[in-house]
């Protein structure tokens, strides 16, 4: 309701670093001059990015999040243009009443358009519709030197794929225009089938992706032995019959403080993930409900990250190829558990091979896995350079929207053309996280560590 | 048959929180603004939310001269009007009113005048008409004159004053009148100053507006909370008031 003056972060809420400042843009025709602007520059959204690709310490943020109306919706043809800071939450409620959806949807409807091609980001439906990119069918970039450039998969090529992906750093997306999904009713059709081990997920997982559109697990991460990946595979379609294209809003919560540090410990989190475990007795439930909860679980508790405390959170999201991924995921599994961190919000996901536009997207084909984790400082650092060595040698990749600690070498090698990328930054445009990844050891670090060293 | 209103000051980021809300349901509107490319963008974007027709009107309102024949091609456009909502404005700065007389002048032509001659206009529309409504953007400023900004407030005061006037006399014709008193809103108006507490959102404040209309309400704080607020201000003894930096 209210807009005190903060400073734009990023929703895991490290690093705490500060821009030099903020520039609000109200209209797509009164940016300022970009090329006279003294420091590096960085578009920001609603700062749901986790780690620190959506800040610019002592740079200059683009507040983007005034830019949120729409240029043109054509209902037949499912074709909607919009400003860049037009929430997924404001197409939503625009689109479906219509009878259409978003081809795909990531895990919370509270991104800018902009920032979700900038991080090209995937939903439930990736092994059929691949990422957000891939319904992207033009945008309006702005560069530094003044040019507004109009790409598509036609014109402008080179930086419609660079854009897709490009983590906000090849210039200014002004507007953009999305290929939307028909939908009969805003009803999803829902299974929820309990597993008992990572084989099952893997099993499961390649028996639903023929009849189901959307498919997703929560997975167990604190179980050890036995029990190691046990979860609940979620798969649903749309409802096919018709059905009134409302649904009435249900209240969110918001969590009003910073929970205390040692609210989430391995105990509280074992027992709540053992009782979420065992929640359900059958083997199998089934049921039809509205889409909201379906995609978003967490949007209906506002400022859930501040469940981790002041100090904040990592999120690790990887992707490791199916050849060896049983058992790379295996051992990722098993260092997780070992290590007592992790928390209850753990996802595991098949990735298809719809190759996206995107030039450095991070979705590809293989098994994806996503952890939580409370910033409980060194001890959390090491666990994720631990992790990264298993994806790194299993030619994996880690997600840059949900990093904050990743070094240039890990990121050198998931991204090993990224200097191929490189050459469509623009000139004035930069980020603390790409700072971070491009910065090789020995060169002066630009993101310092300081905040958890601090805490040792 | 859908609502239709005229907005004036369209561009401005509550109208247009208001404008959302009537386009929401479908209504034909009419909407004034001085910046061409703001203009289309906003109708533009209120077609895509809704509003039936979407008809525009290129004025700077400061031309006073030009508002009788805006307003007969408002009528032209929809046929009938039902509601009016008055928002365009600026945010002067204090200092300069201070030291030039041309600058006062200036602020009162945009905030006082250039709305009493829409009113003037409007109010013998309405009261023929025998039903609608006529709301205006005023402000929690016209409530007291402080020392950082009495011009606009002055402004403001004469808008709320004569709205009261107008109130009163079109009440027996059915039309109402609303007076909008917003606090401090995070618009492009205020986007240099600091943000407190208090501040709010534009949807907030607009889509307070749309329902003030709706329910053809009088005075309106907006959000709720300023009215309390603005009634320990003015209680306040002047004696005392003038030693306060407000």
């Amino acid at each position: 309701m209210f807009s005190a003056n903060k400073m734009p972060g990023s929703w895991g809420r490290y690093p705490q670093i500060a821009p030099n400042r903020v520039l609000p843009i109200f209209w797509r025709d009164e940016l300022p001059n970009l090329a006279e602007l003294e420091l590096s520059i960085l578009p920001h959204g609603y700062g749901r990015s986790y780690g620190d690709s959506c800040l610019n310490e002592d740079g200059i943020l683009l507040d983007m999040s005034h830019l949120t109306r729409f240029l043109s919706f054509d209902v037949e043809k499912g074709l909607l243009r919009c400003e860049a800071g037009v929430s997924l939450a404001d197409i939503l409620e625009l689109i479906v009443p219509h009878g259409w959806f978003l081809s795909v949807m990531p895990g919370t409807k509270f991104v800018s358009i902009g920032g979700a091609i900038a991080n090209d980001v995937h939903g439930k439906n990736h092994h059929r519709a691949g990422t957000f990119g891939c319904h992207i069918t033009c945008f309006e970039l702005l560069r530094s030197d003044g040019r507004r450039l109009l790409c598509s998969p036609e014109e402008n090529t080179d930086l419609f794929q660079a854009t897709i992906g490009g983590l906000g750093l090849t210039g200014v997306i002004l507007w953009a225009e999305i290929h939307l999904r028909p939908i009969r009713s805003p009803l999803i059709d829902m299974e929820r089938i309990r597993f008992a081990s990572l084989r099952e997920f893997i099993d499961i997982a390649a028996a639903s992706e023929q009849d189901f559109e959307y498919t997703v697990a929560w997975v167990d991460c604190l179980a050890s032995g036995k029990q190691l990946g046990r979860g609940f595979f979620t798969r649903g379609n749309h409802a096919e019959r018709e059905a009134p294209n409302t649904i009435k809003k249900k209240r969110s919560r918001t969590i009003p403080v910073d929970f205390p540090s040692w609210i989430l410990n391995t105990q509280t989190i074992r027992a709540f993930n053992t009782a979420y475990f065992h929640a359900q007795r059958e083997k199998s439930v089934r049921k039809t409900g509205p889409y909201d909860p379906f995609f978003y679980p967490l949007d209906a508790i506002h400022q859930w990250n501040r469940m981790y405390g002041k100090r904040g959170f990592f999120q690790y999201q990887c992707i490791v190829p199916y050849n060896d991924g049983y058992e790379v995921m295996k051992e990722l599994l098993e260092r997780v558990s070992r290590s007592g961190q992790g928390s209850f919000l753990s996802v595991l996901k098949t990735f298809g091979d719809v190759s996206s536009p995107g030039m450095l997207s991070f979705p590809r084909p293989g098994l994806e896995l996503a952890l939580d984790f409370a910033n409980q400082g060194k001890k959390t650092l090491e666990l994720l350079e631990d992790l990264d060595r298993v994806v790194c040698q299993s030619s994996g990749v880690v997600y840059p929207a949900k990093d904050a600690r990743m070094s240039s070498e890990s990121f050198e090698v998931y991204f090993p053309h990224w200097r191929e990328f490189a050459q469509y930054i623009d000139p004035k445009f930069s980020s603390s996280f790409w700072r971070r990844v491009t910065t090789t050891v020995g060169e002066a670090k630009q993101v310092p560590v300081k905040d958890c060293k601090k805490e040792q | 048959m859908s609502m239709r209103v005229v907005i004036i000051g369209a561009s401005s980021a509550i109208a247009y929180e208001t404008a959302k809300c009537f386009a929401r349901d479908g209504a034909d509107l009419f909407l004034v603004a001085r910046s061409a490319e703001k203009l289309t963008t906003v109708a533009d974007d209120l077609k895509v939310r809704g509003a039936k027709r979407v008809k525009t009107y290129l004025l700077d309102l400061c031309d006073l001269d030009r508002h009788q024949e805006m307003f007969e091609q408002a009528i032209a456009s929809l046929g009938e009007l039902d509601m009016l909502l008055i928002a365009h404005g600026t945010l002067g700065d204090q200092g300069k009113s201070e030291q030039s007389v041309a600058e006062t002048m200036q602020e009162l032509q945009t905030n006082c005048l250039s709305i009493i001659s829409l009113l003037t206009i409007s109010a013998n529309y309405f009261e023929q008409q025998r039903h609608g409504c006529i709301a205006v953007v005023s402000s929690v400023a016209g409530d007291r004159g402080r020392k950082s900004n009495y011009v606009y407030g002055t402004a403001k005061a004469a808008v709320s004053v004569f709205l009261q006037g107008l109130r009163n006399r079109l009440s027996s014709a059915g039309v109402s009148v609303v007076t909008i008193k917003p606090g401090y809103v995070a618009t492009p108006m205020t986007a240099h100053m600091k943000k407190g507490l208090l501040t709010a959102s534009p949807q907030l404040v607009g889509r307070g507006i749309y329902q003030a209309m709706k329910k053809g309400k009088g005075v309106v704080y907006l959000p709720w909370f300023w009215r309390p607020i603005m009634f320990v201000i003015k209680s306040i003894p002047e004696g005392v008031f003038k030693r306060l930096s407000l």
